[in-house]
């Protein structure tokens, strides 16, 4: 096997560079598939199909191109230092949630032992990177776009959290890692060959996630923030270039990190039946991981793309009168369960 | 050792700096961003001393949601970009005296329970122990103080309805 052993400042650096380029990849393939493939089907509307011969696959990536040339603009009236620095804390965010995403049992750059609890930590900064953003702008839409993303955010951190806790409770672990193994592990009425996927007895608490994650990422029909006939891009209004740029991978890194955590909490993240352990479980790994995040894509593209929007008080009543009520039932019932089997 | 010591110190830079400039700045909004810096610097503290669930419920409370409440209540009334002047008042020397008691303090406190002696290495508390304690040892403490939040929570509900 494997005996290559590297120094600890090495390892960071390759891992490091993973990561960052993990962010923009998985950007391009959400945004490519769902974005200009599926939304044009479905809504039939092609869009740009020459670009690179097939199915115009070239253009997003002259886009980025195009995005990274143009000039960098700053309002006259901008607070300029906060107004420079709102993209990056919204890509740091991003980035600090791969940290504890397994895709293989040695492929992690680092499994924490508080985990899932951590990755909900570090989603919850992107806020304040919104909200700087709306601030500095020095433009009414912008500040309301971003007043609108946060009361949203903050209401939609709770069921979020409490939808994860049935998983922690019936897993006995936060460790993304431990999870994998806790599902690979267990069995479906003595049918052990799959393991027991958590989707089957926490399918409540997947609903109540997907809806939360689908509202964190600002997506249609939680898109307020950046509802476009009203506030012209909400807390993005006021950014062009490579600042642009930063949000949308931020935004598209954000809904593939969500999509592979929901995949490892509900679907068994990397594990398949035939390799639990060794080199050729880490070679599948991330195939069989990448699978379960394009389906969970999927269905989160697929609701952006079917439903209207919500009103403001819509939105609020469904997080704090239906979300957090199933959600907080579903806790209770898998403790009582957890207590009884 | 010496990597601790060499994190420590430049936390404490990055965090003196940033709690310097909360006080001195001229703008509501940037001394609230500066406070999430000096959160997020003892947050970097508590990782230091092996306190990973501490550290994290620190950025999930502290700068997820105290932070952004602030941010979002500054915005929502009154926040103007540039520089306000009505933002300093004649309390320094008041406020000088105080940040002095409290070094003085602190410092006392610590040195009466430690003295010279050594730290030594730092056991690594894995959160379930943390939980263990939490919920067999402190568990009335623990009660008490979701009670007494429940009392605020309903409190604030009672200020709050108009009929």
């Amino acid at each position: 096997m494997f005996a290559l052993e590297l120094p600890y400042w090495q390892l960071t650096i390759i891992k490091t560079v993973i990561v960052l380029s993990i962010i923009p990849a998985g950007a391009v393939i959400l945004g490519y598939v769902f974005l200009l493939k599926m939304m044009a089907h479905m809504q039939s509307r092609m869009g740009p199909m020459e670009p690179g011969g097939f199915h115009g696959w070239f253009q997003l990536i002259g886009d980025g191109i195009k995005f990274i040339q143009k000039e960098d603009i700053i309002p006259a009236q901008a607070d300029r230092r906060v107004f420079a620095l709102a993209p990056l804390v919204v890509l740091i965010s991003t980035f600090l949630l791969y940290v504890v995403v397994p895709a293989g049992p040695r492929l992690v750059v680092q499994d924490l032992d508080v985990g899932i609890f951590y990755a909900l930590a570090v989603s919850s900064l992107g806020v304040i990177g919104v909200l700087m953003a709306g601030w500095a702008s020095a433009n009414k839409y912008a500040l309301l776009g971003s007043l609108r993303a946060a009361g949203q955010l903050i209401a939609y951190e709770l069921p979020l959290v409490l939808a994860v806790v049935g998983v922690v409770i019936q897993a006995n672990t936060m460790s993304l890692q431990g999870i994998v193994h806790a599902q690979a592990d267990g069995a479906i009425f003595g049918i052990s060959w799959i393991g027991n996927p958590f989707i089957l007895t926490q399918i409540v608490g997947f609903g109540v996630f997907l809806a939360a994650a689908q509202a964190e990422l600002t997506q249609t029909p939680f898109d307020m923030p950046v509802a476009e006939s009203e506030l012209v891009a909400g807390f993005m209004t006021e950014y062009s270039g490579f600042r642009f740029l930063f949000f949308f991978m931020a935004e598209f890194g954000t809904a593939f990190a969500l999509s592979a955590i929901a995949a490892t909490l509900y679907f068994g993240g990397w594990y398949q039946p035939f390799f639990e352990t060794g080199i050729l479980a880490d070679i599948l790994g991330p195939v069989v991981l990448g699978i379960k995040v394009m389906l969970i894509a999927f269905l989160i593209f697929w609701i952006r793309f079917t439903f209207p929007r919500f009103r403001e008080d819509q939105l609020q009543a469904f997080a704090w009168k239906f979300l957090i009520p199933i959600s907080l039932v579903n806790i209770m019932a898998t403790a009582v369960f957890k207590v009884v089997l | 050792m010496v990597a601790q010591n060499i994190v420590f110190g430049i936390l404490a830079v990055v965090m003196v700096a940033a709690a310097f400039r909360l006080v001195t700045t001229q703008n509501v909004v940037r001394a609230a961003l500066f406070l999430a810096v000096v959160l997020a610097g003892a947050a970097g503290l508590y990782i230091l001393l092996a306190a990973e669930f501490v550290a994290w419920v620190q950025v999930l409370v502290y700068i997820g949601a105290v932070v952004v409440l602030l941010l979002f209540g500054v915005m929502l009334t009154r926040a103007p970009i540039g520089r306000e002047g009505d933002l300093d008042n004649d309390q320094r020397l008041l406020g000088a005296l105080v940040a002095l008691f409290l070094l003085g303090a602190l410092g006392a406190v610590l040195l009466d329970a430690f003295g010279d002696q050594k730290v030594g290495t730092i056991n690594i508390r894995r959160t379930a122990e943390v939980s263990d304690s939490l919920f067999g040892t402190y568990v009335i403490p623990f009660e008490v103080v979701s009670i007494l939040l429940l009392a605020a929570l309903v409190g604030a509900v009672a200020l709050a309805r108009r009929d």
